[in-house]
């Protein structure tokens, strides 16, 4: 469904991303592990369609389509979600107001009326449960004066209630203490199925104990530098990083 | 210039919905002011002898008076002598009866602007007094207020009719000496609104105005006078649009309200009169004087203005809190864009004890708008345990606007608290693409966060004004045109 060919990206005329390949089917999950700076959230901007991220070379398919040639609202509408780093405030909306206006220009794009209060009503509650949401959040302003792990448990949410068939995660498991993350792994557990597809960003080998990857990818210097199963994150948390600062090919050697 | 700044000034660049003219004949007085002028206004109005003296009055005294230039705006000086002070539409006979006795032409370009006029009026409940340039045309639902003994009718009419509760109070809370505009007004002043709540009635309805300037060259003048007796109620909703022209218009009007013991009243205004073009040709010239005096003990006065029109906005509507424990409100969201150019705040004067106040301000500056926050708190040696607490919010959409803040603070009394806090910020790139990355169009996000940025004042209106303030934002920001 999400098909990378040797995708080049530069911000302000510096190189972040060298040539990258990643081909996600339907209902995987992959992973996506490095150390900072690596180009992980660049990678996730690019997929969203950020401005200021310009691509020189490669493409992006999403579920067949050019995914470069749309606009960030589009490929909301075509079915793309982005839970964000550091999800933004938004003073005076409500987040129930926010999601509605979302739900709807997803609606009226694929040419449906907007959403039934009723229906959506009985979504929202049902959504709420799966990330353990207290009903003041959906009248307090988008992520003002959240937490840490309101804010994060609020992308699931939004994630849960807007249902995409194609979700990026970026770094959504940092600053969460132990309890939040179960939280939020187990909203994006319940999430999975054999139609969607993850892609999970992330620094830390912890998330992976609860989000169980298909596969696992270390991004490194704008490179995917190692691909693997779920056990290439074990075997990370134990040897770190700095194995590939040295030199890629001894990193590959070593870990072989 | 990134590419989302230049995104968020063509949004903010958009046409005027309301500018078409209506063609009906005039009754209008040659351009000129002098005291013959003054005289044949009193005698079409057909005014007592007291109510001409005190128009007189006025002008002699305007006639001494210099234009305030205090105020941050800029605008070429106006040429008092070409307008002309007088215009109504001519009528057949009597005059129109009944709603249906209405000029067609005339309701129709009520019914452009959206004014529930006709019987949908009476059903959404809403009893209004429709001041077509200088002459109130009809005045719905009159008859169900009277059963209560409210009073809800023109200025001309209320002379006529109730000329001793006219006499008792105008110029009570804004003599005719107090600024070069509200003294114009007095003395040239056509027509306006009178409301009158009599003790312990809560006015079951809202009751709405709906200003329009049409003919050319005329400035409005209107004068409005409420007055809430004790133990009383009224909500009262203002709303203003004016054609598209190419020279200024000048409208200078008088607001005075009058709460006695434990009454309220609430004012709220939505102005949406021609801002000028794009190159800030044309437009209205708002000056305009609102003042309320909170006479008795518990009294209460609110004003709420969302002011999104006028090629220069000048307006303090204000309070004067001199009865124990009275409380004053003010929520304002003022749009600015092109050349438009606003300067409005409030004053708030405590005179009594415990009296309280409350200032919410919401400036929205887009393209080359100016918007200044000008506000008074003043706590008199009388005014023990007074409180005010301020919030000045501005938004700047693009790199070539302005906003600026001048909060004045006035303490005299020690045992005064009063807290200012003032804010400015801009439209992110992260909060559009966020909005974005949900589905959301950058048009729709940005009167979302707009919206969102105007809140706290919005819900202070009637929900049915709100939805419209909020409408009219959205209209003003979008590139669309109606």
């Amino acid at each position: 469904m999400l098909e990378i060919r040797n995708l080049h990206v530069t911000v302000e005329g510096r190189e972040i991303l060298n040539g990258i390949d990643l081909v996600v089917h339907p209902g995987e999950v992959h992973a996506i592990m490095g150390p900072n700076g690596s180009g992980k959230s660049t990678l996730a901007n690019v997929i969203a369609g950020r401005e200021g991220y310009v691509v020189t070379e490669g493409e992006i398919r999403f579920d067949g389509k050019n995914l470069l040639e749309m606009d960030p609202e589009t490929r909301a509408c075509e079915g793309l979600f982005l839970a964000f780093q550091y999800p933004v405030e938004i003073p005076g909306v409500a987040n129930l107001y926010f999601l509605k206006a979302a739900v709807n220009a997803t609606r009226k794009y694929r040419g449906e009326p907007p959403v039934d209060a009723m229906d959506f009503w009985e979504l929202v509650h049902e959504r709420m449960e799966l990330v353990k949401m207290d009903e003041s959040m959906l009248k307090r302003s988008v992520n003002e004066g959240f937490s840490g792990g309101e804010k994060k448990r609020n992308e699931v949410f939004q994630m849960a209630v807007l249902q995409p068939h194609f979700a990026v995660l970026d770094e959504t498991d940092s600053g969460l203490d132990i309890d939040a993350l179960k939280v939020v792994a187990d909203g994006v557990n319940a999430l999975r199925n054999p139609e969607r597809g993850f892609l999970v960003i992330t620094h830390y080998q912890r998330l992976l104990d609860y989000i169980v990857p298909d596969h696992v990818h270390v991004l490194f210097n704008g490179r995917i530098v190692r691909s693997g199963g779920k056990e290439l994150a074990l075997e990370l948390e134990e040897q770190g990083y700095a194995l590939y600062n040295e030199e890629p090919g001894r990193a590959r050697r070593a870990a072989a | 210039m990134t590419d989302s700044t230049q995104t968020l000034e063509r949004l903010a660049s958009s046409d005027y919905k309301y500018g078409f003219v209506t063609d009906i004949e005039q009754d209008t007085v040659p351009p000129g002011l002098n005291e013959d002028v003054i005289g044949l206004i009193s005698a079409k109005k057909q005014e007592p002898d007291w109510l001409l003296e005190w128009r007189l009055q006025a002008f002699r005294h305007w006639l001494t008076m210099k234009q305030p230039e205090w105020a941050r705006v800029h605008y070429p000086p106006i040429d008092y002598q070409a307008i002309s002070y007088y215009a109504a539409p001519k009528q057949k006979g009597d005059g129109p009866k009944s709603l249906d006795e209405i000029d067609p032409e005339l309701r129709r370009t009520y019914e452009k602007l959206g004014i529930p006029l006709a019987e949908q009026a009476i059903l959404a409940g809403v009893a209004v007094d429709a001041v077509f340039d200088s002459v109130s045309v009809a005045t719905s639902y009159k008859g169900k207020l009277a059963e209560k003994g409210i009073i809800f009718c023109s200025f001309s009419e209320a002379v006529r009719e109730h000329p001793e509760l006219v006499r008792q109070y105008l110029g009570t809370v804004v003599p005719y000496r107090d600024n070069y505009y509200a003294t114009l007004n007095s003395a040239v002043f056509s027509d306006g609104s009178f409301v009158y709540i009599p003790p312990g009635v809560r006015c079951p309805m809202e009751l709405s105005t709906y200003f329009r300037i049409n003919a050319s060259n005329t400035g409005q003048f209107e004068r409005t006078l409420i007055i809430a007796d004790n133990d009383s109620y009224v909500s009262y909703l203002e709303g203003c649009t004016a054609p598209q022209r190419d020279e200024n218009q000048l409208h200078a009007a008088v607001v005075e309200l009058i709460a006695l013991d434990n009454a309220t009243i609430k004012y709220s205004t939505v102005q949406n009169w021609y801002p000028g073009d794009a190159e800030g040709k044309g437009g209205i010239y708002n000056f305009v004087t609102k003042r309320g005096l909170c006479k008795g003990r518990n009294s209460k006065i609110s004003w709420t203005q969302v002011e999104t029109g006028s090629a220069i906005t000048w307006k303090y509507p204000s309070c004067v809190l001199r009865g124990e424990n009275a409380v004053g409100e003010f929520y304002s969201v003022a749009l600015t864009r092109d050349y438009q150019q606003a300067d409005t705040g409030t004053k708030m004067i405590h005179i009594g004890k415990n009296t309280r106040s409350t200032i919410v301000s919401k400036g929205i500056s887009a393209g080359q708008g100016q918007n200044a926050y000008r506000g008074l708190v003043k706590i008199l040696p009388t005014a023990e345990n007074a409180r005010n607490h301020s919030q000045c919010d501005s938004l700047l959409m693009g790199d070539r606007c302005g906003a600026h803040t001048f909060p004045y603070i006035d303490v005299q009394n020690p045992t005064a608290q009063v807290e200012h806090e003032a804010s400015t910020s801009k439209i992110s790139e992260d909060q559009l693409f966020y909005c974005q990355q949900r589905g959301i169009s950058t048009e729709d996000a940005v009167s979302l966060i707009v919206n969102g940025f105007c809140k706290e004042v919005f819900k202070e209106l009637p929900m049915e004004f709100a939805v419209e303030a909020q409408k009219l934002i959205e209209l003003k920001l979008e590139g669309s045109v109606g």
